[in-house]
């Protein structure tokens, strides 16, 4: 008897500390899951984005010692943008303990996981980018498309296009084309274009580049013939320099077509030479590495050689100052949900609650060192994008030169069709929409 | 010698069926319960859907001698038919929609099997390319197929039968594992079968076969049809059970080279090497990237990390087919033989 008590004291202390210890050991970091993609057709991106991402995430490592003490840490499954190796990466990248966000770059992944995260609590950022009805966070909790979604900038190219002629009245009559990449990504605003079409009296024609886009002779002989007044290019990747080389090639103006927000890279456009000149494109972030916050990852980070680009002239291009805004909006969100929950790993349920209040006001953002990089963000629990300004900016043949204010999408016009879509998504899949009571109660362990 | 033939000769000690059996009885009873979801989602689900359309194609290509480049399409065919017979026809079960989808693939693939009645070989496996850019040309073109959903991404419908919810991972296994094993069965069934043999006669000689009085024509069709069925329903499998999102570039040619792969390197003419190259195409590249990240994750990225996978997996298919041309299966009989032979003369 005595033998077997103290056998069973032993255990239950053992159990004690190990059930003590265990969450200890995991106390002070808080693991990004990166599905990134270095090789294939969008590589390009993917080490941009994800350097961009990594390096802002090892700034607030060295700098600061992780966020209030938090080290951030992550590690990258390859996805080469394919859906079943995204699902695989998930499933393999879950089971870590501390995930606060899942962060992909790619629409097709994201629709996969949509149903895993939601069930799982834990954050999907897709920033830019993404499910458009995901912005309406009373149906889908866990899914942000940050800053900008599909229909904002749509909204916003052609907003911008109505400036080029004059006023939005003066777009009567006219005839875009849209280019768009075949994949769920490049499909996302059709419908959405031929609403704007009908509401301003434009006519709109789209027109599809099948996957991965390196052959588009035949799409613009179409548009050749169609004589568009503008045309707007939702590329992706390849599809982007041969859209510009081809364009030139029919002798389509190349200052008319209209870059969409992942047609915006020095990646597209150099490829293109001097075929990109004139070219426009909408962005969220600037690009060029004048900032503070680049400047401080230039000095902490790459000096200390432990930068993530190999080709260090990429610093400050647009895809890696994505990067780094959305590393900033990460990093932030978690230090609002720290501020709620207190200076530990958090769940990602708490993240969550972090991006729902998720608010960086310009004078915030300067304070982040990146005035001018981005505009603000201002997330709430119903709406997930967080009201993103857009810009303009022309390729000059060696670097991106603003052309425009900040603007703003015309949210008030998107919001209804925005609500339609989700609801009708939740009707199908037989989801309560979620009041903001439901928003604050948050799973803590 | 004598001693090793008669060794050969003599009957094997179990009868033919224990194996499958044992080992149906492993994936039903043992898996579900140790089985983590990793295993489940990115494991066997891919693991069975592909293997289920190496099946398919194994009775068109490895049996009936007719090489296809379109699986993929008929894969296309199905996951979109049974999503579409989900959600307009009213109250048809989960079974329903999948056997209609199942013959929607075949229905397809009898008008794309009509060229193999004029033409052979390299050229046949041209024209079945047609099938694979027409199927996902339409689906992406017509939007009714996606049932006008904005970005041509389609959701699973929730699996359930006879009320009985299967969204788990654990279930959604149960429900591959199940249709799996019925169609594997049916296909070991029909190969055995005078149809089978046919088949058979038709790759091996198609003027003898229509000599001694095969319908050619018919024949083929059927091969087609049958091909077309099972891979239609790993369509299903891949779409609702595994992904649980449908579009159309996942069925890409990509696929269809996957699923001629999978059975040249299990072992053409044979349901077994189906499920061998499956494992191979499914399992062995994860392994090596774990493998990779494991041992050289912090010294290289990803990107490199994931072209140094594949050159390894190249430089090992080659290998394989150059030690063992008839695929793993003759490699998987070989040491079988071998060890039992061992066993044997101890």
């Amino acid at each position: 008897m005595t033998f077997l008590s103290t056998i069973k004291a032993a255990a239950l202390s053992a159990a004690m500390i190990v059930s003590v210890a265990l969450p200890a050991a995991h106390a002070d970091e808080q693991y990004f899951p990166l599905q990134s993609y270095r090789v294939g057709p969008y590589a390009a991106g993917g080490t941009g984005f994800f350097g961009g991402f990594i390096d802002y995430l090892n700034l607030i490592n060295i700098r600061d010692g992780g966020v209030n003490g938090v080290k951030l840490t992550w590690d990258e499954c390859e996805t080469q943008y394919e859906v079943e190796r995204g699902v695989e990466c998930y499933e393999r990248q879950k089971s870590h303990a501390g995930a606060a966000a899942w962060n992909l770059l790619s629409v097709g992944i994201a629709y996969a996981m949509i149903d895993r995260i939601t069930a799982d609590k834990v954050p999907l950022i897709t920033v830019n980018h993404g499910r458009t009805d995901s912005t309406d966070g009373r149906v889908f909790p866990y899914v942000f498309p940050l800053l900008l979604n599909p229909y904002s900038e749509t909204s916003g190219i052609v907003n911008y296009i109505a400036s080029k002629e004059g006023g939005i009245d003066k777009l009567k009559g006219k005839k875009i084309v849209v280019l768009y990449h075949g994949s769920p990504y490049g499909k996302e605003t059709i419908p959405i274009y031929e609403l704007l079409a009908q509401k301003y009296g434009f006519t709109v024609q789209q027109i599809e580049v099948p996957h991965p886009g390196n052959e588009q002779q035949s799409q613009w002989l179409t548009i050749r013939r169609a004589k568009p007044d503008f045309v707007v290019l939702r590329g992706w990747g390849v599809m982007n320099p041969v859209a510009l080389k081809t364009a030139v090639k029919v002798g389509y103006p190349v200052d008319h077509i209209v870059g969409n927000v992942w047609s915006n890279s020095e990646e597209d456009v150099i490829p293109a030479g001097d075929a990109a000149k004139g070219y426009t494109a909408i962005t969220t972030q600037a690009s060029g590495n004048s900032y503070p916050v680049v400047q401080e990852i230039v000095k902490t980070v790459y000096d200390a050689g432990k930068g993530n680009l190999e080709d260090k002239s990429r610093i400050g291009s647009v895809y890696h100052n994505l990067g780094i805004v959305n590393g900033i909006l990460n990093v932030e969100a978690i230090r609002v949900a720290q501020e709620k929950f207190g200076h530990r790993t958090l769940t990602g349920d708490e993240v969550r609650w972090g991006f729902e209040h998720l608010k960086l006001d310009p004078a915030k953002v300067e304070a982040l060192g990146a005035k001018d990089l981005f505009h603000s963000i201002n997330v709430s629990w119903d709406n997930h994008e967080g009201e993103g300004y857009v810009t303009f900016q022309q390729w000059d043949g060696k670097k991106w030169n603003v052309v425009s204010n900040w603007i703003a999408p015309d949210w008030a016009l998107l919001r209804p069709i925005i609500e339609k879509s989700a609801e009708a998504y939740a009707a199908e899949k037989g989801i309560k929409l979620r009041t903001a009571d439901d928003a604050d109660a948050v799973t803590t362990n | 010698m004598t001693a090793i033939s008669s060794d050969f000769s003599s009957a094997p000690v179990l009868p033919k069926w224990t194996a499958p059996v044992l080992l149906l009885a492993f994936a039903y009873g043992v898996v579900p319960l140790i089985g983590s979801s990793y295993l489940f989602e990115a494991i066997l689900l891919p693991f069975l859907a592909l293997s289920l359309a190496g099946v398919g194609l194994n009775i068109l290509t490895g049996y009936a001698g007719q090489v296809s480049l379109g699986s993929a399409a008929f894969m296309a065919a199905g996951a979109f038919a049974a999503y579409n017979f989900n959600l307009r026809v009213e109250g048809l079960p989960l079974i329903g929609s999948i056997v209609l989808a199942g013959l929607v693939a075949a229905a397809i693939g009898i008008v794309f099997g009509l060229p193999s009645l004029r033409l052979k070989g390299f050229y046949l496996a041209v024209s079945t390319l047609a099938a694979q850019f027409f199927v996902q040309w339409a689906l992406t073109k017509f939007s009714w197929f996606s049932n006008d959903s904005a970005s041509g991404v389609i959701d699973a419908p929730r699996l359930s039968i006879a009320g009985y919810a299967l969204d788990g991972a654990v279930g959604r296994y149960l429900f591959a594992l199940t249709i799996v094993a019925v169609l594997t069965f049916l296909a070991y069934r029909l190969v055995s079968s005078q149809t089978g043999r046919n088949f058979i006669a038709i790759r091996d000689n198609e003027t003898a076969a229509r000599i001694i009085g095969i319908p050619v024509l018919k024949t083929k069709l059927l091969a087609f049809a049958i091909s077309s069925f099972i891979i239609g329903v790993a369509g299903v499998i891949w779409a609702f059970a595994y992904l649980r999102t449908v579009e159309p570039d996942g069925f890409d040619l990509d696929r269809s080279f996957q699923i001629l792969f999978i059975i040249i390197i299990g072992g053409l003419a044979s349901i077994r090497g189906a499920f061998f190259g499956a494992a191979l195409i499914v399992v062995f590249p994860l392994a090596l990237s774990r493998l990779g990240g494991f041992l050289l994750g912090d010294l290289f990225d990803s990107g490199v990390l994931d072209m140094s996978q594949r050159i390894v997996l190249g430089a090992l298919i080659i290998l394989f087919l150059i030690l063992e041309p008839d695929g793993l299966v003759a490699l998987w009989d070989r040491i079988r033989r071998r060890l039992l032979f061992a066993w044997r003369s101890t």
